[in-house]
């Protein structure tokens, strides 16, 4: 049964990279990584479960958190083009 | 009789969390729109990670197991719904419009 879990994380983690590779927008691309690195995180959770040490949560558990920092810079360098700068808004675009 | 009771129940949790996954994936891949694709693949992250994570946690029992669970579907209901959003404010702050109404020619042609 975790085996038919891994399958079926497998199938979304290749149509996700699917999606990322001809997303016509970067912003496509942003969303099909953010997926991928979620299905990562269960992947390496049913993994653990299916190789019978379910002491790969750890690494799952960091893995998320990593998932989500990428995700966040990658988005503030597209919308502010800079890493170092503060929460506003750009000027002259709606 | 408990513990078949529970193997039931986490492989239908399972099933059904990867049949979520799977789901969420062809709608990223086929949806017409940035807007839309983000449906598709936030449903993977809620169903489809919820219902694995409860079917994991099911077969795992009372232990640190389910904490460490617990702790990741924390973390992911807490961070998908921010990435969500951040992707979307990112991409409409630089322009890019979602498409309404009626433009099955157009969406036809990126799917």
């Amino acid at each position: 049964m975790f085996a038919a879990a891994t399958l079926a994380l497998l199938v979304t983690m290749a149509l996700a990279l699917t999606r990322a590779l001809l997303g016509p927008t970067i912003y496509d691309r942003v969303l099909a990584v953010n997926a991928f690195g979620t299905k990562t995180v269960l992947l390496i959770a049913v993994l653990g479960f299916l190789a019978g040490r379910p002491d790969f949560l750890d690494i799952s558990l960091v893995y998320a958190l990593i998932n989500f920092i990428g995700t966040i810079a990658v988005l503030k360098f597209l919308k502010f083009g800079d890493l170092g700068t503060h929460g506003e808004e750009p000027e002259g675009e709606s | 009789m408990i513990g078949v009771v529970a193997d039931l129940v986490s492989w239908a949790l399972i099933l059904g969390g990867s049949v979520f996954a799977i789901i969420g994936g062809v709608g990223m891949v086929r949806l017409p729109d940035v807007y839309a694709r983000m449906h598709g693949a936030s449903l993977t992250d809620t169903l489809g990670a919820g219902l694995i994570v409860a079917g994991l946690a099911v077969q795992a029992g009372f232990t640190l197991v389910t904490v460490k669970l617990i702790l990741i579907m924390i973390f992911l209901i807490i961070t998908s719904p921010t990435s969500t959003y951040a992707l979307a404010n990112a991409a409409f702050t630089r322009g890019l419009k979602p498409i309404l109404g009626k433009s099955e020619d157009e969406s036809s042609k990126t799917s």
